[in-house]
């Protein structure tokens, strides 16, 4: 038995590490701890959380699963992103009622769950009200944050979810020769183990935020990711300096971040009574309703895009699902296209305070590409656009800050694991550039008869479902792939019967 | 909601006949219905209302959904196409149905309002418990 070789991975040996398809043989040679484990699901995010519901409501106990992750708790990085975008616990999120994260059923929603604890009769009504009527004479009605993390919290409790966690970074996944797969995780102290087993769920999340071309030109340049900030990175201090001094603020991006940020600015601006303007940017002016025929329109005004969620609705269990569900190829790349695009929920608030920033002109709205952006005077940095026509002049737009809320996403292989699955372990990219998944979310071409790697959320867009990233995205994806483990006889079919009555064990919150 | 036709033909059928006429068989002793026919009047309510549903509404109410950028049906509009729905039920059954006496307004007002709340509160919620993957495939129970 050799010594590991130096790898730059505590452990792994080169024979490991250049092997795609290992032996039990080869990896005990290694000398790491091999864990025998039906199931793992990597990531430890909401994808995992709930993925080990559903197999949890679907009879398989706790100690066949494991959650192989960094993170204390399932919404530990999402609430991390819902800070630094402005979305504090009390704050609502884009979600609808019956998008619930710790209710597989969805029933009974967040809104009457909100209605029947209010202690008051306006509070009891309000919520059901905005859901009888949402999206014809209100908006719709969405959840706050700290009611979502509260009830996941009950549910994780019930399940016995947080038996399942080992901490740690999972960072390779290979196939086995015989069936099934190794997954290598590093522990907090730095060794490594390896789990070995028949099923493996990736939910390893966004692989990292994506900066705008010319702003990362920038920070490089000149060292400066003071002024030019990402809206889902923390960013306090931009509020704090222009509630202190005032100043002008350049905002791009028109999507529910940019949105959040606009509120946030404009309420702060109210509250204090500073002189703060802000300029914001669009790289594509939406004027009006758009959209290639009158039965594909979509609703917007001043630069935005409308639309209630990420998607439209039905893309989660409806037409537009089966439009998504039912091409292949450049179809559905094309359909994808089509329907989804950067959009914001046109909530009445938000409509009146750009109207009045417009009025009283603090608020004002370009549209170019950027050309360039550069330091300015002491305190102030130029962005330069592109000129309309070639000689002319570019304009230039002076801020004390910029706030980029596009919300890029990084490429997939930007995650070593998924960078290691797409080299070693057959798995390829989709016509979107990320992970290739079946309608089961199997991803394609790693199958290690008889195990099944499945992956979900945001590294699968592109596949059979349009918004992997969203709660109820990872249901449904959760949902496919429970189903499909119950063809493999991993876990129960949730039939009529089962399906009733782990309702009423879920209402009662007794263990699955 | 976000139904599919096949989806939204499948819930109503089995919404009326299940809770629709769990509902009426409790409901119709109480009406003020000639004696002896009231389950008669009752229950060829319910028949119209499945039958003119899938020919008549579902289609037309399917229509109008493809001018919504979304594909989906709020709640509100579950609730208030219920009007044109009574109004055409009571027509058909005036000019079909021979009974005793009369069938009064008020009475066919009230049951066929009750059923359709007892149809729509189910399917705003309870619907997706033994059902689990019905709304995710626009309506569609089979």
């Amino acid at each position: 038995m050799s010594a590991p070789a130096s790898t730059g991975r505590a452990g792994l040996n080169d024979g490991l590490l250049h092997t795609s398809v290992w032996t039990d043989e080869l990896v005990a040679s290694s000398g790491l701890p091999v864990i025998d484990m039906p199931f793992v699901t990597v990531g430890g995010g909401l994808g995992s959380f709930v993925m080990v519901d559903y197999l949890r409501i679907a009879g398989v106990p706790a100690g066949h699963m494991r959650t192989l992750t960094v993170l204390d708790h399932p919404w530990q990085n999402y609430e991390y992103l819902l800070s630094a975008s402005q979305v504090t616990r009390e704050k609502r999120i884009r979600s609808d009622s019956s998008s619930c994260l710790d209710n597989i059923w969805g029933f009974p929603g967040y809104a009457v769950r909100e209605s029947f604890g209010a202690r008051s009769v306006p509070g009891f009504i309000a919520p059901l009200w905005n859901v009888l009527t949402e999206n014809v004479l209100c908006d719709y009605w969405t959840p706050k944050s700290g009611q979502v993390f509260r009830s996941m919290q009950r549910e994780a409790d019930r399940i016995g979810y947080w038996g399942t966690l080992d901490m740690g970074r999972a960072h390779i996944t290979r196939r086995r020769h015989g069936g099934g797969y190794f997954t290598v995780l590093t522990r907090p102290d730095g060794n490594d183990v390896i789990y070995r087993s028949s099923f493996v769920h990736l939910a390893v999340g966004y692989p990292g935020l994506a900066y705008l071309p010319d702003l990362v030109e920038y920070r490089n340049r000149y060292g400066d990711s003071h002024r030019v900030v990402n809206a889902y990175e923390p960013h306090e201090h931009v509020y704090e300096e222009l509630n202190r001094r005032g100043g002008t603020v350049i905002v791009r991006g028109a999507g529910i971040v940019a949105s959040q940020v606009l509120d946030r600015l404009i309420s702060d601006r109210d509250r204090l009574g500073t002189d703060v303007s802000i300029v914001h940017l669009f790289r594509t002016f939406v004027e009006g309703a758009h959209g290639p025929s009158r039965f594909l329109r979509r609703r917007g005004e001043h630069g935005w895009a409308y639309q209630g969620f990420n998607w439209p609705k039905s893309t989660w269990g409806g037409q537009d699902r089966n439009r998504v569900l039912r091409a292949e190829g450049e179809a559905r790349e094309k359909w994808l296209r089509t329907l989804g695009g950067t959009t914001t929920p046109r909530r009445k608030r938000w409509q009146r305070m750009l109207e009045r920033g417009r009025r009283q002109g603090f608020y004002r709205m370009y549209v170019g590409e950027v050309q360039e952006v550069v330091p300015g005077p002491v305190g102030a940095v130029v962005t330069r656009l592109k000129p309309g026509t070639a000689g002319a002049a570019p304009v230039q737009l002076e801020s004390n800050f910029v706030i980029d809320a596009t919300g890029l996403e990084a490429d997939i292989a930007e995650h070593t694991l998924l960078a290691d699955l797409l080299q070693h372990s057959g798995a390829e990219r989709n016509l979107l550039g990320r992970l290739d998944v079946d309608p089961q979310f199997e991803v394609r071409g790693t199958r290690a008869e008889p195990g099944r790697l499945y992956a979900v959320g945001a590294a699968t867009l592109g596949g059979y479902l349009a918004g992997v990233d969203t709660f109820l995205g990872l249901q449904i994806a959760a949902l496919e792939v429970c189903d499909d483990l119950a063809r493999q006889g991993f876990c129960r079919f949730i039939g009529v019967r089962r399906s009733i009555s782990q309702w009423w064990k879920w209402a009662l919150a007794r263990t699955p | 909601m976000t139904s599919t036709y096949f989806g939204r033909v499948q819930t109503r059928l089995f919404t009326v006949f299940t809770i629709g006429l769990l509902w009426t068989l409790v409901l119709t002793p109480f009406l003020s219905l000639p004696a002896g026919e009231k389950y008669k009047v009752t229950l060829t309510t319910l028949g119209w209302v499945a039958l003119l549903g899938v020919v008549v509404w579902e289609p037309i109410w399917h229509l109008l959904q493809q001018f919504r950028w979304e594909k989906d049906w709020p709640a509100m509009y579950l609730l208030l196409q219920a009007v044109p729905e009574a109004v055409l039920v009571r027509v058909v059954l005036d000019r079909t149905l021979t009974t005793a006496a009369p069938v009064g307004t008020g009475t066919f007002a009230l049951h066929f309002a009750t059923t359709w709340l007892a149809i729509y509160f189910f399917v705003q919620g309870p619907m997706r418990v033994p059902f689990l993957r019905w709304r995710f495939r626009g309506g569609r129970i089979l």
